[in-house]
């Protein structure tokens, strides 16, 4: 029974996030226009662009190789897995034991290596500079987010998310140093792994600065459409992620019934779209960095996440 | 794993996440390289220093520490930035880009710090309870990243704000103890704002001998007398 309930509150959680991934882009988007004193596009922009391209039929280059085809799909897969195991309005649902942080961004790294890979494929100078650029990104943003994961499995004693978000939701912690520490921290991570905008801008296809736009250039139609929503899908996901750790309340849990489940909805909603303001905000105030700047902007987060660890030493008084 | 008085203990947990975030706002100043932006991040440094001091005020119920929480609001978070961002735009110096030691050695440097302020103070402190050490460990390590801007900040500007954060500092290590008499924390504040009437003509002398804020040029003035 229980395993039953568990999988129903993953089948919801999968589909509400599958639905809403391009409805947070829109609104952010939305958010963004407003701040910037135009009317915006809808909220469901998103949704029918992802429509309009999946009705349209792919154009390849001519030497792309079975990767290329083979990527989009790969990467969107890779990052479904790992929505999967992101708790959302539930604890405990059924991939609760798997939904260990360290997996979660190995799968996500799989997929951005998998779309660096095909944006090498085809030989283009724009694939080949922005694959170059994402991988190194990620190269200098993994570090931090594995100091992060090493602060929390100290404090509560396990990577596994599910069981640090209901440890914290317990209060059984308190409110520490460390984790203010390390939510400045992954903030940063999660900003340059979604190409946010003082790392890249995900809104301009005509700049040479671009990172991820640039990578995935080749693409279009359908192949673009599954791009584009596992785009959308990691930054819910990230913003679950970040929720989950640093504002665990208001989740249900998994055996509660339906009826908490429906309260624990908006609640998550609320909380994602409050962090969803807040970036749009973010985003309207800052200016994109220069590239060379980001490694910087990352070995920050890479220090705060070594400081956070420290602190973890004081508090706890091994040293 | 906690120790009494330690964690879960709401207050103490509040007033160590201010003391936290007055720390991040220290290493934002050492991020920061635009002048304008420095002065920003040291107002919101001194905010937080604020709300560390009127939250102390509230759990120590001592009045005398919302007087402290208001001088740092009033004079710290509003009027020295304000007299700071005068001074810029009367020089003319507001896209300056300093031209300190990169941004990731000083941040490492400043990490390097704080473990040493941790590593000073635990020993020390081994018999009180955890609650005052880590308040000393956060204050020291401001102050000390105030000394570190002093060193490695190349304008005059730069290295006032970082003067003042080590003051910023000094008054946050101040607020976590118990009884710390009003007389002082004035006196400080008084200091501060003549230092910064002090810096500012200076800042004038210096300009008008050099056409420069980069004080690297009064050491060719040694040099020259020698």
């Amino acid at each position: 029974m229980t395993t039953l309930i568990g999988l129903a509150a993953l089948a919801m959680h999968v589909s509400l996030m599958l639905a809403l991934a391009p409805v947070l882009v829109g609104f952010i988007r939305w958010t963004r226009a407003r701040l910037m004193g135009r009317i915006g596009p809808s909220v469901w922009q998103p949704w029918r662009d992802l429509l309009r391209l999946a009705r349209k039929q792919p154009v390849l280059a001519e030497n792309a190789s079975w990767l290329f085809r083979a990527a989009p799909a790969t990467a969107f897969a890779a990052t479904l897995a790992a929505a999967a195991l992101v708790p959302g309005f539930a604890l405990g649902m059924a991939t609760a034991p798997l939904s260990d942080l360290l997996a979660i961004i190995g799968l996500l790294t799989f997929a951005r290596c998998t779309l660096a890979l095909a944006g090498l494929d085809t030989g283009t100078a724009f694939g080949g500079i922005g694959a170059a650029r994402d991988m190194t990104y990620a190269t200098f943003a993994e570090p931090a987010m594995l100091l992060v994961i090493f602060t929390l499995a100290l404090l509560v004693g396990t990577t596994n998310l599910d069981a640090i978000a209901q440890m914290l939701r317990e209060a059984a912690v308190g409110l520490r140093v460390s984790l203010g520490l390390a939510l400045v921290a992954i903030l940063a991570v999660a900003i340059a792994e979604n190409g946010r905008i003082p790392v890249d801008n995900p809104a301009t296809h005509l700049e040479l600065t671009m990172v991820h736009e640039a990578m995935v250039l080749e693409y279009s139609a359908r192949h673009l459409a599954l791009i584009d929503w596992a785009a959308a899908l990691k930054l819910l996901l990230w913003m679950t992620l970040i929720v989950a750790i640093f504002a665990p309340f208001g989740t249900a849990d998994a055996e509660s019934g339906l009826l908490v489940w429906l309260l624990a909805v908006p609640a998550w909603g609320l909380k994602v779209g409050v962090l969803a303001a807040v970036l749009a905000a973010f985003e309207s105030a800052t200016a994109k960095m220069r590239v060379f700047r980001v490694p910087e902007f990352l070995g920050v987060a890479l220090l705060l996440g070594v400081l956070a660890a420290v602190f973890l030493f004081v508090s706890q008084g091994f040293v | 794993m906690d120790s009494p008085g330690g964690f879960g203990n709401f207050s103490y947990d509040l007033a160590h996440l201010l003391g936290g975030a007055v720390l991040v706002l220290t290493f934002g100043l050492l991020y920061q390289r635009r002048l304008t932006a420095v002065i920003n991040t040291y107002s919101v440094q001194s905010w937080a220093l604020a709300a560390a001091a009127a939250w102390q005020g509230w759990v120590q119920g001592s009045a005398e520490l919302y007087v402290a929480a208001l001088i740092a609001l009033s004079v710290k978070g509003v009027v020295i930035p304000i007299a700071l961002h005068r001074i810029v735009r009367r020089l003319d110096i507001h896209r300056t880009v300093e031209a300190a030691m990169g941004v990731f050695p000083s941040m490492a440097l400043g990490v390097a710090l704080v473990v040493l302020a941790i590593l000073l103070v635990l020993p020390s402190t081994m018999e009180s309870q955890v609650l005052t050490r880590e308040d000393l460990a956060l204050a020291l390590s401001v102050v000390l990243l105030g000394h570190l801007m002093l060193i490695t900040r190349r304008t005059a500007l730069t290295q006032v704000v970082g003067f003042m954060s080590i003051e910023n500092g000094l008054i946050l290590g101040a607020v976590g103890v118990r009884g710390m008499p009003l007389v002082v924390e004035l006196s400080v504040a008084v200091l501060v704002l003549v230092g910064a009437v002090v810096f500012g003509v200076f800042f004038f002398r210096i300009r008008e001998r050099f056409d420069s804020l980069d004080d690297s040029h009064l050491d060719r003035v040694g040099e020259a007398h020698r």
